[in-house]
């Protein structure tokens, strides 16, 4: 469990980029911090490990108070992912997966040896494994960045916009492989994004930000999508767009769930009988109802 | 070309007492302009300070400087220390700016995230930032090791033996062969010493060819390929 305590972040320059931020993020769960540019997401992440220092307050892991610890060692058990893989372009792919545990004295046959498995955990061919980082794709660096993060087996995980630089395709791929690595693995995962779509799929606990770290709302999707807490959520999440509020509408080819502006949003799945009953329209019971294919996508009404 | 036949011997010894000279000042600038190019980046006061000040030692001319130094450092007047350290005087002028220059062109973006993972700040700079400068520092000591090597000569003026005693014993003999030896001897030495320099940046640093040009596009279609297929 991580727990920020009154949190406070004034940069030198006098810059507040966080004011006064209270969470707990709960162990094993996925929390996402999101918001625009100027929120404070990427500082309050960096906290946890103390790549930025606290100006007042305090973070604890488990209880133990962050400032206690040596930021070296600390670092050292906490996963980082960030944006652009941030790999050492002169280390192959192999030994940047192993450069945690070599730094922690692992014997570097034995690191290695882990790091080979790690690159079939997060579906790599091993065949990758000498090339540099500069001779791999996009979403390939991004899955040697997951592999480096979680190869000294850390309790927790920090992914800062991990998914932002590649494309669409590519970062559906690697949110997909994100969730299937969360069920097998149980970290505790801190992700920062600004797109809120990514938040809801990926979030178990999702915090939406406003300038300096304030939260507007914290809940999961569901809670949030169902009740956005004021209006700055609403339009955070395109809820006052209609993008959020899905209606069926029969075609020829089946039925659809459009938005309020009548865009195809997905399909409605679940029990049969239930498709395109009208009585379903507008019940509160299917709010973040997880038949919606694509998660928590909108309020069918 | 009889003159030389009758001194390979002569020409043998010359060449080892120049490489003597020559080897210690080129490590040693190296060694000592790294860190210094680490303290000009480190201070907001101390890059354009040190980069000014230890680029004019450059501007000393040679022959006083061999003058001033034995009464600096106590050495006798024909003592082949004072070369030794007048060559790495030059050679520091040459190589402290490429090694700032070399610090400084780390990505800052590899930079954060070497420290996120964890590594200490002295892990940071052997792992991370000295190989990652190593391009731009094995251009700058390619330069300081020929310059090096030609400068070595002047040595033959104070009397110490190297290549350029070819100059001075041929000039006032007035044997135009030794003279077009020496010359040759000492551009064949400092190409020698450039390609080993070359030669050691292919084997320290594989991932630069990798990195940059054919290689690179060569290796990615074909890892494209390998996992399409």
């Amino acid at each position: 469990m991580i727990e920020f305590r009154s949190v406070k972040k004034q940069f030198p320059d006098g810059t507040v980029a966080v004011e006064d931020f209270s969470l707990v993020l709960p162990s094993r769960k996925t929390t996402v911090l999101v918001g625009s540019s100027g929120s404070g997401k990427t500082t309050l992440l960096r906290m946890i490990n103390r790549m930025v220092d606290l100006s007042s307050g305090t973070i604890e892991i488990d209880g133990e108070d962050t400032s206690q610890l040596e930021p070296v060692a600390l670092r050292r058990r906490i996963g980082y992912v960030m944006q652009n893989s941030g790999l050492l372009p002169h280390l192959t792919v192999v030994d940047n997966v192993a450069t945690v545990p070599v730094l922690n004295r692992v014997p570097r046959k034995r690191a290695r040896q882990d790091a080979l498995r790690l690159l079939d955990t997060v579906g790599l061919d091993r065949a990758l494994a000498d090339r540099y980082p500069s001779q791999l794709s996009g979403g390939q660096q991004q899955r040697v960045g997951v592999a480096r993060g979680l190869a000294a087996d850390p309790n927790i995980l920090l992914m800062d916009e991990p998914f932002g630089a590649v494309d669409p395709i590519v970062r559906a791929e690697l949110q997909t492989e994100l969730l299937r690595l969360q069920r097998e693995l149980d970290k505790t995962v801190v992700f920062v994004t600004h797109d809120i779509d990514e938040a809801f799929l990926l979030g178990d606990q999702v915090v939406i930000l406003e300038k300096g770290g304030r939260i507007a709302q914290v809940g999961s999707p569901t809670e949030i999508l169902s009740a956005p807490a004021n209006e700055f959520v609403a339009t955070f999440i395109g809820a006052d767009r209609g993008k959020r509020e899905l209606s069926i509408r029969s075609t020829p080819s089946g039925d659809i769930l459009v938005d309020a502006d009548g865009r195809a949003a997905g399909v409605l799945v679940g029990e049969p009988g239930l498709i395109g009953n009208p009585g379903l329209i507008g019940n509160p019971g299917l709010v973040g109802n997880s038949g919606l294919i694509g998660n928590p996508g909108g309020v069918a009404r | 070309m009889t003159w030389l036949f009758n001194n390979g011997d002569l020409i043998g010894q010359l060449v080892v007492a120049h490489l003597l000279i020559a080897i210690p000042p080129i490590i040693l600038s190296f060694v000592i302009s790294v860190p210094i190019g680490w303290v000009a980046n480190r201070f907001s006061w101390s890059r354009g300070t040190l980069l000014t000040v230890l680029g004019l030692l450059y501007a000393i001319p040679s022959l006083p400087l061999f003058i001033i130094l034995p009464l600096v450092i106590g050495s006798g007047l024909r003592d082949s220390v004072n070369l030794v350290v007048a060559l790495t005087l030059y050679g520091i002028a040459l190589m402290v700016r490429t090694s700032a220059d070399g610090l400084a062109s780390v990505d800052p973006d590899v930079r954060q995230s070497a420290s996120a993972v964890g590594f200490s700040a002295s892990s940071q700079f052997f792992r991370v930032e000295l190989p990652l400068a190593g391009p731009v520092l094995l251009a700058g000591i390619r330069v300081v090791a020929v310059s090096t090597i030609s400068l070595t000569t002047v040595g033959a003026v104070i009397g110490i033996d190297s290549l350029g005693s070819l100059f001075t014993d041929g000039f006032q003999r007035g044997i135009a062969v030794e003279i077009l030896t020496g010359i040759v001897l000492t551009i064949m030495l400092a190409l020698g010493i450039d390609a080993l320099l070359v030669l050691l940046g292919r084997i320290l640093m594989p991932w630069v060819a990798v990195n940059s040009g054919r290689v690179a596009r060569r290796e990615r279609r074909r890892t494209q390929r390998a996992v399409t297929a």
